[in-house]
């Protein structure tokens, strides 16, 4: 009797306790992920707070309208010409021309490269594009901006008219920086798709481009728009190589090859030349708002996109 | 498998301290940075020390720069840090009121950029810069008068044979409404401010324009003396040559003040350092090789509204 | 016979396409090493910039760059590993889980000029930390945790359920499966994906033209005193790197070698990056096979 008592009663403490470390280190871990995975929240809404809390002072302390910021056209900070006026539509207008002409000159491109990765030599092929793709990611947008201004730029001046300086050479300086993000997520999509659809497309005879076109991209259409918004986000808030290549002048341009702006562009040129909390530093917090609530509206797109494709 | 375990729990709580000490030093930051300030000031009755913060303009940075380096070289300032950053003089005028910066690098007269501040700040002149409007080299004009030049930046005038060059576009490659450069120029050149024109091009940084200048077929700009060299067309203003002389005397106009603000009057170190680049060893040394005039040598003197007196 | 000459020229394109992507980098590459490794030697990569003189190099510069992605590693490190590991082991379907991957998802796409000028009005001003290699850590912290966020999530998923399974029938504990089961496994394609993501750190300038500054102070390189401040490990000190002195450079280079100067740099930054990708690879091999081999052991 007496052993069988004291059994439970030796093992029992011992038990107790390393079930309390397994306890207390779980506990621990578990707060400590948590806590770094709130910390994320944290920075956003901290920096959701501050840009907006001098972004938001253009309208309720300096009295701009909101449509007199985003429809006007005429922007005249330092009101040079009487009273200042902030209109950004001409910036509105050249973040989007820019971006949306970089995604059209990338997407083809980058499809073709995840096609040719994939499937055309899905050996080699993806040995030679995967680490070109790399690269060209990691080459730092001060040296994109760079070749822009001593490549890109007197190369359009001496084939278009104009100075060569403008949204054409400013999204062809893009479309190269964002080939990659468009590239990987298309061939992530291709690589991922089951086998059976192609072969069976193959068996009922098609071509390889007949499975290519009416098989495989129909199928990762979703996805492959989803690396181009994602292409465009990047290309929307791109600052240094745009802003040197773009000319920098407040007004929608007449031609792709004429001198325009992007938010990012202005907000680059000015920042460092007003003061803050003055009208003209507020007016570029807002356009850094702006250019923030567009990340929001840029990501949206993104999950209807993979949301449909998921059905 | 124990000792990874172990390895790893060891690496875990060394991040939580990194971490915490990084929270801890962002908590006590503020209030040491300002006890520190405060205790320096005493000790510096015996020998200077302590740091300075010099921020803003980037026309300004490179003397500045160059200045501290020598300064800090210097066996009785050996315990001062000067560090100096760009950022636009904007910045430097936000940083020296708001008391981030003890001193603040400006292009222009801080009346200019700041309303109430600006009577806290006092302005010490440390160099003058002059402008000198370029050209690309092809376009066949060596001279413009002051209403040429208004007409050409205001878009009255659009083709280089309007005023005696060749028959080519004019591209006006211009600096941002909100430069100080731009200011210069408007103010003291063509005596009118000017919208943005539709087409033109606009450079907020000397190298940028230069090489835009240089290359393009028309383009016409300005520049600080101290950028110009034989890739651009360097005119004469009123048939005035920009130079060093003609600035010193008063014929050539288009020129401002680069201004180092501080916040009420400096604290000694700030005065020391301050001293020391308008002593004659900076200013007709680094000063005049880095392309500024020193302000001792000007004949004119101009106040925040423009006024010259002799 | 028509499907079959679509088929061929669809082909063709998409083959030319690619090539042409290929043709793209190695000329960017080309351009960039042909205009700058002339300029490349012991001199340049160690010396300090000069203002108006010919002859200056990037040696700061460069420790600066170096410097600079190991505080921003030091600071990521453990923190993009614990929210990866939360999303990836404890996160549940819900609420909190579905912002946290909304957040990590803008975070990532945030334009780099925005988190630069909320370093410049949160962190340089407001905390008064002013132009410093810390307040440049943190900002690229913010570019860089949902990247790792994201590499150590997809890292734990990957790992074969097995794994998972055999542990918990041992009744270990969640954290120790955590630690001791999964981690290893992961850690190859976290340290690949990070050393990847590093990269990133390299090159950029928008945010840090905010945050730490566009220039250094005097360095004295036999001072190791982290609190000094001309000693170059001292995180409190205002830094340029690379990136932000090609940037200043082809803006407002006095020197009359400026333009060599600038493509040298970019060069050197260009070969880094290389460097970089190759590192990260071999890293990956090499952790992968130490890991699997262990585990044979243990």
């Amino acid at each position: 009797m007496k052993t069988i008592d004291e059994r439970p009663v030796q093992v029992q403490p011992a038990r107790g306790t390393r079930w309390k470390k397994h306890h207390a280190e779980d506990v621990a871990g578990r707060s400590y992920t948590f806590i770094c995975a709130a910390l994320l929240i944290v920075i956003i809404l901290s920096i959701v707070y501050f840009v907006a809390s001098k972004g938001l002072a253009t309208f309720f302390r300096d009295g701009v309208s909101l449509s007199d910021f985003l429809f006007g056209t005429t922007w005249d900070p330092e009101g040079n010409n009487g009273e200042p006026m902030y209109g950004v539509l001409p910036f509105i207008f050249g973040s989007f021309a820019t971006s949306l002409l970089a995604a059209l000159i990338a997407s083809p491109l980058s499809i073709c490269a995840s096609l040719f990765m994939t499937e055309i030599v899905p050996g080699w092929g993806k040995k030679l594009l995967q680490p070109v793709i790399e690269l060209l990611a990691g080459i730092p947008s001060v040296v994109y901006g760079f070749i822009g201004l001593t490549v890109v730029v007197p190369f359009l001046r001496n084939v278009f008219p104009g100075q060569g300086i403008g949204i054409a050479a400013g999204a062809i300086v893009l479309s190269v920086m964002i080939l990659p993000t468009i590239t990987s997520v298309a061939a992530d999509a291709l690589a991922s798709l089951p086998r059976g659809l192609k072969e069976s497309s193959f068996a009922l005879g098609a071509t390889r481009w007949q499975t290519i076109s009416r098989v495989i991209l129909p199928t990762v259409l979703p996805s492959i728009l989803t690396g181009v918004v994602l292409g465009m986000a990047r290309a929307f808030g791109e600052a240094l190589a745009v802003q040197m290549v773009i000319g920098n002048a407040p007004h929608i341009p007449r031609s792709l090859f004429e001198s325009a702006s992007t938010l990012t562009s202005v907000i680059t040129l000015d920042m460092g030349n007003t003061v803050m909390g003055s009208a003209h530093s507020n007016a570029l917090w807002s356009m850094a708002l702006a250019l923030m609530f567009m990340t929001f509206v840029f990501v949206m797109i993104v999950r209807l996109l993979e949301r449909r494709h998921r059905i | 498998m124990i000792k990874m375990k172990k390895s790893l729990l060891m690496l875990c709580t060394l991040a939580l301290v990194v971490m915490l000490a990084a929270c801890g030093s962002k908590n006590t930051e503020d209030t040491s940075s300002a006890s520190g300030a405060a205790t320096d000031d005493k000790s510096s009755a015996t020998e200077l020390s302590g740091s300075i913060l010099a921020v803003g303009s980037t026309a300004l940075q490179p003397l500045v720069e160059q200045a501290a380096q020598k300064f800090m070289a210097e066996s009785q300032y050996s315990k001062i840090q000067v560090q100096v950053q760009g950022g636009g003089s904007g910045t430097g005028l936000t940083q020296v009121a708001g008391g981030q910066a003890d001193i603040g690098n400006s292009d222009v007269f801080a009346e200019e950029k700041l309303k109430d501040e600006a009577k806290d700040l006092v302005d010490h002149q440390v160099a003058v810069v002059a402008m000198a409007a370029v050209t690309n080299p092809d376009v066949g004009v060596d001279s413009l008068t002051k209403q040429q030049l208004v007409d050409i930046f205001t878009g009255k005038v659009t083709n280089w044979k309007e005023v005696g060059g060749k028959d080519e576009k004019i591209v006006i490659v211009n600096r941002p409404a909100s430069s100080g450069t731009r200011k210069t120029f408007e103010k003291y050149a063509l005596g009118t401010s000017t919208e943005d024109l539709k087409g033109s091009i606009q450079e907020e940084s000397s190298g940028t324009v230069k090489k835009i200048v240089a290359e393009s077929p028309g383009a016409i700009g300005y520049l600080a003396l101290s950028y110009l060299d034989d890739k651009v067309k360097v005119l004469k203003y009123e048939g005035v040559e920009a130079t060093v002389e003609n600035v010193t005397s008063g014929k050539y106009p288009v020129w401002a003040y680069e201004h180092m603000y501080t916040k009420g009057e400096p604290k000694p170190e700030v005065k020391a350092f301050l001293d020391y680049i308008a002593s004659d060893a900076v200013q007709n040394g680094d000063v005049v090789e880095l392309g500024y005039i020193p302000v001792s040598k000007m004949e004119v003197k101009r106040d925040a509204e423009g006024n010259i007196t002799k | 016979m028509r499907a079959k000459l679509t088929d061929k020229i669809a082909t063709f394109f998409i083959v030319v396409f690619s090539l042409l992507i290929v043709a793209v980098l190695v000329g960017l590459i080309g351009f960039i090493l042909v205009r700058g490794l002339s300029h490349i030697d012991w001199h340049f990569l160690t010396s300090v910039p000069q203002t108006i003189r010919e002859g200056g190099g990037i040696g700061p510069q460069l420790f600066n760059s170096l410097f600079l992605l190991v505080l921003t590693l030091i600071i990521t490190i453990p923190l993009g590993l614990g929210a990866g590991i939360y999303m990836a082991e404890y996160a549940k379907p819900g609420k909190i889980t579905g912002t946290i991957r909304l957040v990590v998802e803008v975070l990532s796409s945030f334009p780099s000029i925005v988190v630069g000028l909320f370093g410049l009005l949160l962190i340089v001003n407001t905390f008064g930390f002013g132009f410093s290699l810390f307040s440049g850590a943190l900002v690229l912290t913010i570019f860089n945790l949902p990247l790792m966020v994201r590499i150590t999530e997809q890292a734990f998923r990957s790992v074969p359920k097995e794994q998972k399974e055999a542990g918990l029938a041992l009744g270990l504990s969640k954290w120790k499966i955590i630690s001791s089961v999964l981690f290893p496994v992961a850690l190859p394609s976290i340290v690949t994906g990070t050393v990847l993501a590093a990269g990133r750190v390299f090159g950029e300038a928008a945010a840090l033209l905010f945050t730490a500054g566009m220039s250094t102070p005097r360095l004295d390189f036999t001072n190791w005193n982290p609190l000094s401040p001309t000693s170059p490990i001292n995180p409190f000190r205002p830094a340029e790197t690379l990136a932000v002195h090609i940037w200043k450079i082809n803006s407002e280079g006095l020197a009359p070698d400026a333009a060599q100067i600038a493509a040298g740099a970019s060069a050197v930054l260009v070969i880094l990056v290389l460097l970089f990708n190759l590192f990260a690879r071999w890293l990956g091999g090499v952790l992968y096979k130490a890991m699997t081999a262990s585990k044979r052991m243990g």
